[in-house]
């Protein structure tokens, strides 16, 4: 491989762009296709397909099999409310590859102290989310039990097709919550993609295992995800 | 930022060290192999080495193997499974078999 070749990939790696890296075990020959970029025509089937599923493999181009590794965005995750279950997120995360971003209008609780080093912003999901837009590659938790600030958060996750979408409350006050949510519009059939109670049955107790409950139940969303778009 | 250790991110800081650096790949798998197609592990002249194309079954062959690629410069592909057992040393205690291209980063 050469140099050039895999600065490039990981430039585009670290800047979100989905990439694959071409191989010709043959020749040792390399070449880097960067979404959104110009393909060679007799690639560009196997290119989109691969660009698609997420799925590496060698596949048989005028007859001489090419390896084709594709890289695509890390899951990251945007967390509603910069409270304690957040504080153990914000060091689980970094461990497994996600990306974190914590928004909380409440500067009480958005502070840089409780949260060093994390990408945090202390103002309201209608404002934040309207520059930082969601993804399907995005995993979205709101865990503030507070309606003015949760509900705006879930139903825009749920509209640009997270990953993964859930929220912290028990049965009763989810209830309340898909009322709230079916009175502003959003469909029962997106609702459904809601997970809640949050988290993974593990029996967790303290904030951090909640977390850690949390984090494992976005990794399986993220694995199991369907590749027809959306939260599953 | 992540902390995630990135063996692609690694082969690029040891080459700019002016490392030499052999990049292997699990190209092709079959059965139960313990990481997919595109995973990668790097190996430096020295035989240090980061990432992964197993469980750590076929890991110091592959080391072994980039030893060589690193000097020679061309590249090999190897191939590891229980039913190859007269080609290579070390199989896959899982039952798969996976081939793994070797490189070296110029």
């Amino acid at each position: 491989m050469r140099l050039d070749h895999l600065a490039e990939l990981n430039a585009a790696r670290r800047s979100r762009k989905a990439v694959i890296l071409i191989t010709d075990p043959a020749s040792g020959e390399t070449e880097v296709l960067v979404e959104g970029q110009p393909v060679p025509a007799q690639l560009a089937e196997a290119a989109e397909k691969v660009f698609r599923s997420g799925k590496s493999g060698l596949i048989d181009i005028d007859g001489r099999p090419l390896f084709f590794n594709v890289h695509l965005p890390p899951p990251r995750i945007v967390a509603i409310g910069a409270v304690h279950i957040t504080q153990g997120l914000a060091r689980l995360a970094p461990v497994v590859g996600y990306d974190l971003t914590i928004i909380d209008p409440r500067t009480a609780f958005a502070t840089p102290e409780r949260f060093e080093g994390v990408d945090l912003v202390a103002d309201w999901p209608e404002d934040v989310l309207k520059e930082r837009l969601l993804d399907p590659y995005t995993a979205v938790a709101a865990v503030t039990h507070d309606p003015k600030i949760d509900d705006f958060a879930l139903a825009e996750a749920l509209r640009c097709g997270c990953f993964y979408v859930g929220a912290l409350g028990s049965r009763k006050t989810h209830g309340r919550r898909v009322e709230r949510l079916l009175e502003s519009g959003v469909t029962q059939a997106q609702i459904d993609k809601i997970h809640a109670p949050i988290g993974l049955d593990i029996g967790a107790s303290s904030p951090e295992e909640i977390a850690l409950a949390i984090l494992a139940q976005i990794v399986a969303a993220f694995r199991r995800r369907s590749l027809s778009g959306g939260a599953t | 930022m992540t902390i995630m250790l990135d063996p692609l991110v690694t082969a690029e800081t040891w080459a700019r060290e002016g490392r030499s650096v052999a990049i292997a790949t699990v190209m092709e798998t079959w059965g139960s192999a313990p990481r997919p197609a595109g995973s990668h592990l790097v190996i430096d002249g020295e035989g240090n080495f980061e990432g992964s194309v197993s469980g750590g079954c076929v890991e110091g062959a592959v080391i072994t193997e980039a030893l060589d690629v690193i000097t020679s410069g061309a590249p090999k592909m190897l191939d590891f499974g229980v039913a190859d057992e007269t080609a290579w040393r070390v199989g896959l205690s899982c039952g798969g078999r996976i081939r793994v291209y070797v490189e070296k980063l110029n």
